[in-house]
């Protein structure tokens, strides 16, 4: 019976040059060299351009909730926004945060229930990505509902006159959808974390550090009968996470599509902000994983085939999203609205004319360079596209909002929405916060998932060669 | 020093994934109950050659999305339109419509909750005591090694055959563990 089993798989063929596919680990690297190389950044002295990087991320970090601090204690004046463009610049800030998230849940969940292998050397740093990138976002609803310390009106709790929060309002469906995903993308990247963090404690040379990553990994020994309830467990969480990661960037589009505001009472809201979410997000994923492959020297692990058929999804929603803008187009003209068509006359032509135009050549046109092999595999040139695609989704939701709202229905009401300082560094000190998380991340837990990867090489297959199957004729 | 300590089981080394599914299914074979295989990784295939029935953590995750669901109807419900029922637009005081994307979203939630906290509790972890981390050896299990650990607690154990079993079935290396 034993012996059957391993014989009763045959041994794949040879497979034709032209079909070769690149391998995801490169060079044929054993488990070992796996494990020692991805904890291994972790792990022993703090490189120098570690700390080049974290100083000023930190210094941002500051800036960002010094201007909060400043926010708080003198009041929403010193803020740009004014009726008749109230959600500006923070609601801004938000969508294009929790966009970035998106890529993440992305990669982790869709790619994995559709057995995307490739997705192991980059779901770990991803799913941080994500978790970071909610953080960000989180922070500017609540300093925009101005009275800050009354943020826990947002909750189903009772106020102070006994009334519940109001159910009919996407706003808090949102406040449900944010958190839930929040939650749930937590719980998620822990459990992926729990059998490397067994590797740290395994690794780990100190006292303190084999008390944290063992109480952290715990007890977890790799044993069959847990891998099997392990993985049961990540399949299920996989398939909760791919509606959830859906609906949240369809219920943030509700906020919008949901009122009667020309340029955002639109049925295409919902696909096309999930489509530019996950646009967004893996142009962050290449612009943080660019730079880290080569400061980590993980270059076999994260290979050019990886940042290849990254660049071809940014390509694919990218597209989604063009399509998009001329279907949002469209249906104003058809719609025989005036209200709507005026708005989108107004996006492309109007005062914001800058704004809209810079969107549609970061968003439209750049993906469509991932056409050559040579763009998409070059890792200076992708990074840079991936650059601009952030600017072009931080342009879309500044047009998608500031556009629609500055001038509705009543010219008497029309006004022109300019961000002061301290909206401006509120935000560019999120970033800080952004990059100060994720160092921290990567300094602390092995930025690529160690197991998965192990499991998508060939010496993992026990009937590959490699794996120690001998070969039977 | 007396001896104080009492034999927990027979550990087995491999060092490729073949050689353990090989070594699993003799062991499975030879009709032992209390043993189990120790990869870095979920090995394909392991699962069948342990004969291990299917996880039942889905149990968990639809106990938890169930009550997410209901909990997230029945409180909309409560909220807006029996404890302090106000009519806002003109809109009925309840309506599974607008009710759904909340209860969805709990759904979601406890059904995460499920399936994380359903798999510890089916793995009895967080479990920080094992007796197999007195094993030196056994460190390498999430670096790049593969283990058949026999419990010394199976009715079928023997010392001697268990020992010539895993021999048998290609072990780099034997060991006994001590508790």
């Amino acid at each position: 019976m034993a012996e059957q089993l391993v014989r009763s798989v045959p041994i794949i063929p040879h497979t034709p040059a032209e079909l070769e596919r690149q391998p995801l680990v490169l060079n044929q690297r054993p488990f070992g060299w796996l494990s020692d190389h991805i904890a291994g950044v972790a792990e022993g002295k703090t490189p120098k351009w570690w700390w080049m990087m974290f100083v000023p991320s930190f210094t941002l970090m500051v800036v960002c909730f010094s201007c909060i601090t400043y926010l708080l204690t003198t009041g929403v004046g010193v803020w740009g926004l004014m009726i008749p463009v109230a959600w500006a610049w923070d609601i801004t800030n938000f969508v294009f945060w929790i966009g970035i998230g998106h890529a993440g849940t992305l990669i982790s969940a869709i790619l994995f229930l559709l057995r995307q292998r490739w997705r192991t050397s980059i779901n770990r740093a991803a799913e941080a990505m994500t978790i970071f990138a909610v953080i960000c976002a989180g922070i500017f609803p609540l300093i925009h509902i101005g009275r800050i310390w009354l943020g826990w009106w947002l909750l189903p709790l009772p106020n102070a006159n006994s009334i519940w929060p109001q159910f009919r309002s996407p706003l808090l469906w949102d406040v449900f959808a944010v958190s839930t995903y929040f939650t749930v993308s937590l719980l998620f990247w822990y459990m992926g974390l729990i059998p490397d963090l067994a590797t740290m404690r395994d690794r780990a040379k100190t006292r303190l550090r084999q008390f944290l990553y063992g109480l952290f990994s715990l007890g977890w020994t790799g044993s069959n009968r847990h891998w099997s309830n392990y993985e049961k467990a990540y399949l299920l969480l996989a398939g909760l996470s791919t509606p959830l990661v859906l609906s949240v960037h369809s219920i943030v589009s509700f906020d919008f599509a949901v009122s009667q505001v020309p340029g955002w009472h639109t049925t295409i809201f919902p696909p096309y902000f999930v489509a530019g979410a996950i646009f967004s997000g893996f142009g962050m994923v290449l612009s943080l994983m660019i730079p880290l492959r080569t400061l980590c020297h993980l270059e076999e692990v994260i290979t050019t085939r990886h940042i290849d058929l990254m660049c071809k999804v940014i390509m694919a929603t990218g597209s989604i999203v063009g399509y998009a803008y001329a279907m949002e187009f469209f249906i104003a003209w058809y719609s025989g609205n005036p209200y709507e068509l005026y708005a989108f006359k107004n996006r492309a032509f109007g005062p914001y004319w800058w704004a809209y135009w810079t969107m549609v050549t970061c968003n439209v046109i750049s993906p469509q360079l991932f056409w050559s092999k040579w763009a998409r595999t070059t890792p200076w040139f992708v990074f840079l596209v991936s650059i601009v695609v952030n600017i072009g989704m931080w342009f879309e939701r500044f047009v998608i909002i500031v556009t629609s709202l500055h001038r509705d229905y009543m010219p008497s009401n029309w006004g022109y929405f300019i961000p002061t300082w301290v909206d401006i560094w509120t935000f560019i000190g999120t970033f800080g916060l952004f990059m100060t998380l994720f160092l921290l991340f990567m300094r602390f837990l092995p930025m690529i998932a160690i197991s998965e990867v192990k499991g998508v090489t060939p010496q993992a297959d026990p009937h590959h060669p490699l794996g120690g199957a001998k070969a039977h004729h | 020093m007396a001896e104080t300590t009492v034999k927990y089981g027979l550990m087995a080394q491999f060092d490729t994934t073949a050689d353990t599914l090989h070594a699993a299914a003799m062991v499975r074979d030879a009709g032992y109950r209390r043993w189990d295989v120790f990869t870095p990784f979920p090995v394909h295939g392991m699962d069948e050659a342990m004969r291990l029935p299917s996880s039942k953590v889905g149990w968990f995750t639809f106990c938890g999305g169930a009550t997410g669901f209901t909990l997230g109807m029945l409180m909309i419900w409560w909220m807006n339109a029996y404890d302090y029922p106000i009519v806002v637009g003109g809109k009925p005081l309840f309506s599974p419509i607008f009710s759904f994307p909340v209860a969805y979203e709990l759904t979601i939630l406890l059904g995460a909750f499920g399936s994380l906290f359903g798999m510890l509790f089916l793995n009895r972890l967080p479990r920080l005591y094992n007796p197999l981390f007195k094993s030196v050896r056994f460190a390498q299990v999430t670096h790049d090694k593969f283990f058949v650990v026999v419990e010394a607690t199976d009715p079928r154990f023997s010392d001697s055959e268990t020992r010539q079993l895993l021999e048998q079935a290609g072990a780099r290396h034997i060991e006994e563990v001590r508790d």
